[in-house]
């Protein structure tokens, strides 16, 4: 699905991105941990966190993150914003919990998928 | 929805907490960061994390959550295993990941 | 395409809001060279973690890259309190994150695991009171 049926199914708000929402998706990563998300986040994921401080577009910049959610009606601060923007990392917000909001997109069909560092395979759980 | 009828549904594996898997759950809460889970989860919750340390069993604990789920089949250490016994809160563990297991919990619950 | 390079990123212990900053740099740069998919991905991770343990545990740092056609070399060197005990540092899980390193999303005791499963050829050498040393190799991919 695209950016534009994500924004839809968590009635999310755009911070970042607002020209690239044609984005194509099919997986998520969730995590308030950033070495998770490095250690097994699959390029072109959605990574959906309450964490809101820079680094969050810089772990996304380094993986190849499609766009971040941020839950629980979070606000980044001005700095995460600018470098998402910088960054080109489509930025969105929901009101719904992590739990919600990762109940919401796999209903709708995106997959769990990580990718061991390390390793070709990516794994669908 | 009953923690044993999660459980079962979600193929979790119970490292504590045989005895208490009678109760309703509320609903879901994921999280990683402490702060968080204590500032936003609800009585009842079941609680989806990948940390494992004894600390997350306090958290349950004054939240009065129904249990908690560890992910990633990463089980519980030592002492958080103990506590957890000594304190009645389930621990669960599961070899999926967050967004996995949120998903299907989420699903049960609707 | 031009494989040869090498740059010297210095990095300032405690300074959170920067971190990663130079991991992002170094990877901007090697695609800009043509290094993809697993080569790039890998150099990636190994120098955002290495980047984060600089700042979270040592006054400070350099990251030393150089590229060849067969491979990247990381050489990561910080002045800092050292790691006690390396065995342990390897296993995932283990952290001795302050409460603040974990606030901000780190300290999950996956840094070192994942740099090493980033790495091809990996060591790592500590003195207490003194600092940490860690050589990594990866090869380039046949992409």
């Amino acid at each position: 699905m695209t950016l534009f049926e994500v924004m839809d199914i968590l009635d999310a708000k755009v911070l970042v991105g607002r020209e690239e929402l044609n984005v194509e998706v099919k997986t998520a990563f969730s995590a308030d941990l950033l070495s998770d998300v490095l250690a097994f986040a699959k390029a072109g994921s959605l990574l959906l966190t309450g964490l809101t401080n820079p680094q969050i577009v810089r772990t996304a910049s380094i993986l190849d993150i499609a766009a971040i959610i941020l839950v629980r009606g979070k606000i980044a601060p001005d700095e995460t914003l600018r470098l998402a923007d910088e960054l080109n990392i489509p930025m969105l917000s929901t009101r719904y919990i992590l739990f919600e909001t990762s109940g919401r997109l796999h209903a709708a069909g995106i997959v769990g998928c990580v990718e061991k560092v390390g390793r070709d395979d990516s794994v669908a759980l | 929805m009953d923690l044993a009828s999660i459980v079962k549904e979600l193929n979790l594996k119970v490292e504590c907490g045989k005895d208490q898997l009678t109760q309703e759950v509320s609903g879901g809460y994921v999280g990683d960061l402490l702060s968080d889970v204590m500032a936003n989860s609800k009585e009842g919750n079941l609680w989806i994390t990948r940390q494992t340390h004894q600390n997350i069993v306090a958290v349950a604990s004054l939240k009065e959550l129904a249990g908690i789920i560890l992910v990633q089949g990463k089980g519980p250490e030592k002492d958080t295993l103990e506590k957890a016994s000594k304190e009645g809160i389930p621990l669960l563990v599961t070899d999926l990941h967050t967004f996995e297991v949120a998903g299907k919990l989420y699903k049960l619950l609707s | 395409m031009n494989l040869n390079y090498e740059n010297s990123f210095t990095i300032e212990g405690g300074n959170f809001e920067d971190a990663g900053k130079i991991a992002v740099e170094i990877k901007k740069t090697l695609k800009n060279m043509g290094i993809t998919g697993d080569t790039l991905r890998k150099t990636a991770i190994a120098t955002y973690e290495s980047e984060i343990n600089i700042i979270s545990y040592a006054k400070r740092g350099v990251i030393n890259v150089r590229v060849t056609p067969e491979c990247v070399f990381l050489n990561i060197k910080d002045e800092g309190p050292g790691i006690e005990d390396i065995e342990m540092a390897m296993r995932e899980g283990y952290s001795t994150a302050s409460y603040r390193i974990r606030e901000l999303g780190f300290g999950a005791g996956m840094g070192i695991p994942n740099i090493k499963n980033c790495s091809d050829d990996f060591e790592l050498t500590s003195e207490v009171n003194k600092g940490t040393h860690l050589r990594i190799v990866i090869n380039m991919n046949n992409s």
